[in-house]
């Protein structure tokens, strides 16, 4: 089998609206795709979905070979041993070090000795190049050094797929480019699968094998970075270039200015 | 006619609303049962919680006891010496604070304390997303996070009654026999022969387990179930202080009924 997550005609909806419309993708085993859209176009869901977090209505989520959506609780908990998670902004237990947090996953789950559990959360923690602040409760870290311990806390029990919400989000160039870098070192060194959910097109396209565009909960567009670039959709178009104005407007649907200020006639 | 309408529905509608969140909160405490196996398991993690809950509110309910038995102690003294009989105090210190004061108002302050603090954090984990993480980590937080924090109020409410309750006969004493020359031996002597062990002590303990059973699974069901804001989550933290003294004051009430029906 040579796609690790496999996703068809996946409907999904809050209430009465579908958020997700007839999702049809693939990851295939040891390769790290995207998947891009703007804020809101259900990409998280999507992540939430793979995660087994989420049941879809209708169509198949597949991880592994196991449909998730048919899951009992047990079933779905012994799913999630094998999948990491990275969440928008870390997510990392505040009440715990930063050595804990690291080893929250190996006390829970594993009966190793306290001796092997330190040289391994050690091991993780140097991994992402925070061997140092082992010691440190999550306040006192910066925002790029929380989702670097929130990646070897991720990795702890070295997961099959690794899941990342957002890991750009709100990081300065350098920490930025630290957390690009360890995404693919990981994907490639551990022979993990990787899925990124961002919208941050430049530095996920220098380290992404594969892309999928969403918009109104569905793909749009998909392909490799250099295609994705190239691309002549016209919203594929303005969101890789940023554009402020195109496909989507920059003016929120809303009554004609005339009627807004209150002016005769119809001026727009 | 409209607003007579208006009126009893929202009455109707307002009634409703309560009775199903009455119902969710027992639904919620089932759960916690089912997944308590591993508090227990793991005792650690709800002594960790019952340092947290119960000692960190010790200075709270020592303070307020204390207070309380010397207000008890003033005011019974006043009472009784115009009928003669200032030596009863102590029994009238001691009675109150077993059978109602000291199961209620430990809890009620335990509500605001303790209560409030787990349902704002259990909050703020769910707006941070550690709740979610946990559950990716294949840890189900109803079993790591809600359980513990749940037995380690249920356990620690009684000890804080009784607590109180000897804090507060330690305030009456100080006011009435140090004070105002009560004679020490009466104090004492009569509160022995007037309060009994199975009607007063333990329908008294009774009754503030049942209270920390109610302010834990209103704590921790407030904060599990708060919309993942901060609006959100102070909003819980209100409801889980005003629901939580609501029903100590209505559970009170019924327990203190179904206890003076065994005494015929």
């Amino acid at each position: 089998m040579t796609n690790l997550v496999e996703i068809s005609d996946l409907n999904f909806g809050y209430g009465e609206s579908l958020v997700l419309k007839g999702i049809n993708l693939t990851v295939p085993r040891g390769s790290l795709v995207a998947i891009m859209g703007l804020s809101g176009c259900g990409k998280t869901t999507l992540l939430r979905l793979m995660g087994g977090q989420l049941q879809a209505q209708q169509g198949s989520v597949r991880v592994a070979g196991q449909e998730l959506n048919h899951m009992d609780e047990r079933q779905l908990y012994a799913m999630r041993r094998r999948i990491g998670m990275l969440f928008q902004f870390g997510a990392l237990f505040t009440d715990l070090t930063v050595f804990d947090n690291v080893a929250f996953q190996m006390r829970e789950h594993t009966d190793l000795p306290e001796s092997m559990i330190r040289d391994l959360t050690l091991m993780k923690l140097n991994a992402v190049g925070l061997r140092g602040v082992q010691s440190l409760m999550p306040s006192e870290l910066s925002g790029g050094m929380a989702r670097r311990v929130a990646l070897a806390r991720a990795t702890a029990l070295d997961p099959q797929l690794m899941l990342y919400d957002e890991p750009f989000t709100g990081l300065d160039p350098i920490s930025l480019g630290a957390i690009g870098r360890l995404v693919r070192q990981f994907n490639d060194a551990l022979g993990i699968t990787s899925v990124l959910v961002t919208h941050d097109v430049q530095e996920s396209m220098k380290i992404v094998d594969y892309i999928y565009f969403v918009a109104d909960g569905v793909i749009v567009a998909q392909g490799s970075p250099a295609e994705i670039r190239a691309s002549t959709l016209p919203f594929v178009h303005q969101f890789v270039w940023g554009e402020a104005d195109g496909p989507m407007p920059f003016h929120y649907p809303s009554q004609t200015m005339g009627a807004d200020f209150g002016l005769a006639g119809e001026v727009r | 006619m409209e607003t007579i309408l208006h009126g009893l529905r929202t009455v109707g509608d307002t009634t409703l609303r309560i009775v199903e969140r009455i119902g969710a909160i027992v639904l919620f405490l089932g759960k916690i049962l089912r997944y308590s196996g591993p508090s227990f398991q793991r005792f650690g993690l709800v002594i960790r919680e019952m340092y947290f809950a119960g000692v960190q509110s010790l200075i709270i309910i020592l303070v307020s006891g204390l207070f309380v038995g010397m207000v008890l102690g003033l005011q019974g003294f006043e009472t009784l010496q115009s009928y003669g009989s200032s030596e009863s105090v102590g029994v009238l210190v001691a009675l109150s604070l077993m059978r109602e004061l000291g199961p209620v108002v430990s809890a009620l302050l335990f509500a605001s304390r303790a209560g409030s603090a787990i349902t704002a954090e259990i909050g703020l984990m769910k707006a941070t997303e550690q709740l979610s993480a946990m559950e990716m980590m294949a840890v189900n937080p109803m079993a790591r996070v809600v359980a513990p924090r749940f037995w380690g109020g249920v356990i620690s409410m009684p000890l804080l009654a009784a607590l109180f309750g000897a804090m507060g006969i330690i305030g009456g004493f100080l006011v009435t026999v140090v004070m105002l020359g009560v004679d020490s031996g009466a104090f004492w002597s009569q509160m022995q022969a007037a309060v009994d062990f199975h009607h007063d002590i333990v329908n008294g303990m009774i009754k503030s387990l049942v209270f920390g059973i109610a302010v834990s699974a209103i704590a921790t069901f407030e904060g599990y179930e708060a919309p993942p804001t901060a609006e959100g989550v102070s909003g819980a933290t209100t409801r889980t202080v005003v629901s939580s003294s609501l029903a100590i004051l209505a559970l009170d009430l019924l327990l203190t009924a179904f206890m003076m029906k065994g005494w015929n």
